[in-house]
């Protein structure tokens, strides 16, 4: 595979993240694979911000080894991000001639200047980010047509005069390029079927795409674009998005409308999941579906709000008090996101249980140019009752899949009080041993013996080495693989879709002819390991824990497969 | 062949209410049987929640739709049910403590959201169901509970005026040793069009059995609700709080809703394609 990484930086207002936006979109119309991630400082406005690329000639999904290439604004604040941006050997710095000196981590003797602001004040109304951009589109092999067209639809709603300074002062940055510095050499496909979009944002077409018309939610990064993306089509496709006063509140409220008939959802991170846990007990034990998005970000408490972990798989799989089987599946990269977004939607609605999707920060918030993925058909739906005048009707009947037909508010001689005190068939509360017994049985009974198909794994590759991992990290895993395949050396990757209830069969098959196995997981205190020892009878397995706030890059899992011995790259 | 006209009797279920002998929390459940009888409403377009508590026990003793969910947050998951399902009548019962302690905040977002709920608080004062400990709306020197042998010494939770300060548009006050004036306070509450709280004095003869003497200094208010928020206010803060009547209704009428759209999902495919 060929690769490029570019990071772009600048203070706040400069507007770098523009330039990366529309670059990466450059890359897309010209046949390009490629995905951006951004990084900003601690302040809500202003300070200084870094828009993080890469070009491919097929899907990338994580965060590269190195930066080849670094274009900057202004060094104000740089050195914030000098463990963020590791630079390779050679990189090529470039700055505005009037930034000053690079930091010391971004010092290099490809070193050359661009007359960014003194060309601009040229130009009425002239911005040096659009400088950038234009001698940017060069570099990437973009013609100066394809910039003013792109300029044109992004600037529309600022007026003509706002698209002509931008037009001109990035023809200006286009003009001015620099003969010493390499034309990007990555060969362009057709591009064709291709979709750029956020991972949040593939998760909110999915719930839609599902079914989902109702979502109450309270702002909390990294999942508060997710709400802003599914607002407004709600609205569109005849549903609706509240803004709760909390967490508590977001949950109980979906409850409501899902009792109520209406596929709903909910979107967190971290701190507003752990306030959900009791309502997500009630949905259990009343058999309320439900999805729950949890947009993981470093934690504890407040934690590292802006940046990936996958450290909220133990409440995920643990925080409800009480036996309460659930759900509980991971997306493991942007197309992923739509499909299991999707799959839980239908999972949560046939299986009548809250279903918790775990997303990511690093997923959720990068942007990537992916191919078109295939839109799936979820038939089954909510399993409803026609409760009749002659019948009594028993919300929680035993049946003998553990499904019992759901009642809908509305419907003559079906009422009955759903309860999360426990409960006798007809949903009368009951602290009998035997209707307890019963009803444990039958909530886990109709999670465990559903089929989940070829769904529940993602597993590619041949070799006797298996890396086995979970959600965003399964970017570098593949792409780790891909490097291993080239360099003659086989290994599989293995990443879980469904992780409760664990896919034990599935497993069991695509680690039978393996003799080690790598687990690889963006947590400190090795959650996914102990949590696969559990289900696996005690696993015998290589570790590698990378906490956040860094992306886990490929070159980390290469260096470890080499130590196991499984071959130089 | 046209059906009879439901009873109050006809909207009981066949289970038992757990609560002690002498409880208030009867008359209420009476009342509201009475109040949907009254409007004719048939039993499954109704839906009651509620929160925990042994008032929050009342859904499963109407035969109507009915959510009983956990500790203080009857409140959003009716306004997610109403929210989705608007051709329903929603009804939400629970306790001073189950509303104004640990439900506290989501009672002052639902007087602020105006959603089209009827929120019947049973408050006596006390938490019934974990035996008697002190509430919001218990007397500050009530020294019966283990937990607080000196009173709580905690200024009392005002039901009404908070409601009033967040927006709620129809505030009423009753007793239940009227039983009819519930009723017809419960059946004006479910015809106000947005959220109607209405605040039931319903002793607990277990833990407060001083309680019983409510039924001789409960009085009425002037007859006549108010519209004017100010006018109200000043009812609410001369009161000791035993006067009943609704108390204030906004002729206000609460936000619609915008109508719903028809769009088809897979043209948001398009946004994404280059
Ligand atoms: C999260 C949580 N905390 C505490 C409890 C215990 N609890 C159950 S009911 C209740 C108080 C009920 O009092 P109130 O709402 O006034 O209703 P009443 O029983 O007096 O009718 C408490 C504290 C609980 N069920 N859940």
């Amino acid at each position: 595979m060929q690769t490029f990484a570019l990071a772009l930086l600048g203070s706040g207002g400069a507007g770098i993240v523009t330039v990366g936006q529309l670059l990466l979109t450059l890359a897309a119309r010209r046949g390009l694979y490629g995905l951006m991630s951004k990084s900003y400082g601690p302040q809500i406005r202003g300070g200084e911000a870094a828009a993080l690329l890469r070009f491919s000639d097929t899907p990338v999904r994580g965060a590269p080894d190195a930066f080849d290439m670094l274009l900057a604004l202004d060094w104000n604040n740089a050195e914030r991000f000098a463990d963020e941006i590791p630079l390779t050997q050679d990189c090529v710095v470039v700055s505005d001639a009037a930034a000053g000196d690079p930091p010391a981590f971004a010092e290099s003797a490809r070193f050359s200047q661009l007359p960014m602001t003194t060309t601009v004040k040229e130009i009425e109304g002239g911005r040096p980010n659009m400088y950038a951009l234009g001698w940017l589109a060069r570099w990437l092999g973009s013609d100066l047509d394809a910039v003013d067209a792109l300029l044109t639809e992004h600037f529309a709603a600022k007026g003509a005069d706002a698209i002509a300074a931008s037009i001109a002062s990035a023809a200006a940055g286009f003009e001015s390029a620099d003969e010493g510095i390499p034309a990007l050499s990555i060969s362009a496909g057709n591009g064709k079927d291709r979709w750029l979009l956020s991972g949040n944002e593939a998760t909110g077409f999915g719930a839609l795409r599902g079914g989902v018309r109702f979502v109450a939610a309270y702002p909390i990064t990294p999942a508060s674009d997710l709400l802003e993306y599914l607002a407004p089509r709600l609205e569109a496709v005849g549903g609706q998005l509240l803004q709760a006063e909390d967490e508590l509140a977001s949950i109980n409220a979906i409850i409501g409308a899902s009792w109520g008939g209406v596929p709903s959802l909910t979107a967190t991170s971290g701190p507003g999941l752990a306030l959900m846990m009791e309502g997500m007990g009630l949905a259990v034990a009343s058999e309320t579906p439900l999805v729950v998005v949890n947009v993981q970000r470093g934690g504890p408490s407040t934690g590292i709000p802006t940046k990936s972990e996958q450290t909220d798989l133990n409440i995920a799989l643990y925080g409800m008090h009480g036996d309460a089987p659930h759900l509980l599946l991971a997306c493991s990269d942007i197309a992923d996101a739509t499909l299991t977004t999707q799959w839980a939607v239908h999972l949560a609605e046939s299986l009548q249980t809250p279903a918790l999707l775990l997303s990511d920060q690093f997923l959720a918030q990068t942007r990537a140019i992916i191919d078109r993925p295939a839109s799936l058909d979820f038939i089954t739906r909510r399993r409803t009752a026609e409760p009749k005048a002659d019948e009594v009707y028993h919300r929680y009947a035993m049946t003998a899949d553990g499904l019992s037909p759901m009642a809908i508010p509305g419907q003559p001689h079906g009422m009955y009080t759903a309860d999360g005190l426990e409960h006798e068939v007809s949903g009368k509360p009951s602290s009998a041993a035997s209707d307890h017994q019963q009803q444990l049985d039958k909530r886990q009974r109709k999670i465990r013996d559903f089929d989940y198909g070829d769904l529940a794994i993602r597993s590619e590759g041949e070799g006797r080495l298996a890396i086995v991992c979970w959600g965003s990290t399964y970017g570098a895993c593949h792409e780790a693989r891909l490097r291993l395949a080239e360099a003659g050396i086989d290994v599989r990757v293995l990443a879980l879709r469904l992780l409760a209830p664990f896919p034990l069969k599935a497993v069991r098959e695509a680690l039978a002819d393996v003799d080690k196995v790598l687990v690889l997981e963006q947590s400190h205190s090795a959650q996914f390991l102990h949590y696969l020892r559990s289900q696996l009878n005690g696993l015998e397995a290589d570790h590698l824990a990378c906490p956040g706030p860094l992306p886990v890059r490929a070159s980390t899992i290469i260096s470890r497969v080499t130590e196991l011995g499984y071959g130089h790259v | 062949m046209s059906e009879l006209p439901l009873r109050p009797k006809d909207y009981k279920s066949t289970v038992k209410p757990v609560w002690c002998p002498g409880c208030g929390h009867f008359a209420v459940l009476n009342a509201l049987t009475k109040a949907l009888a009254h409007l004719g409403k048939s039993k499954e377009e109704v839906a009651m929640v509620s929160g925990i508590g042994c008032s929050s026990r009342a859904p499963a003793y109407l035969d109507s739709y009915g959510f009983h969910g956990i500790h203080g947050r009857a409140l959003p998951l009716a306004t997610g049910l109403k929210l989705a399902r608007p051709d329903l009548t929603v009804l939400v019962a629970g306790g001073d403590g189950d509303g104004f302690s640990i439900g506290g905040n989501h009672f002052l977002h639902a007087c602020r959201r105006d959603v089209d709920l009827t929120y019947v608080v049973m408050d006596n004062e006390v938490y019934g169901m974990t035996k008697g400990q002190a509430s919001p709306t218990t007397p500050p020197d009530w020294d019966r509970s283990k937990l607080t042998p000196h009173g709580s010494g905690l200024r009392v939770f005002n039901p009404a005026a908070i409601a009033l300060a967040s927006g709620a548009g129809f505030i009423a006050r009753a007793f239940s040793g009227q039983p009819n004036e519930i009723a017809r306070m419960v059946a004006a509450g479910i015809e106000h069009p947005g959220f109607a709280f209405i605040q039931v004095l319903s002793p607990c003869p277990t833990f407060c059995p001083e309680q019983t003497g409510w039924k001789k200094v409960v009085r009425a208010f002037e007859p006549q609700p108010t519209s004017d928020p100010q006018e109200a206010s000043q009812r609410i803060h001369l009161d000791d709080g035993f006067s009943t009547g609704i108390i204030f209704q906004s002729d206000v009428q609460p936000r619609r809703q915008p109508s719903a759209g028809v769009g088809n999902v897979e043209a948001f495919a398009e946004e994404f394609a280059l």
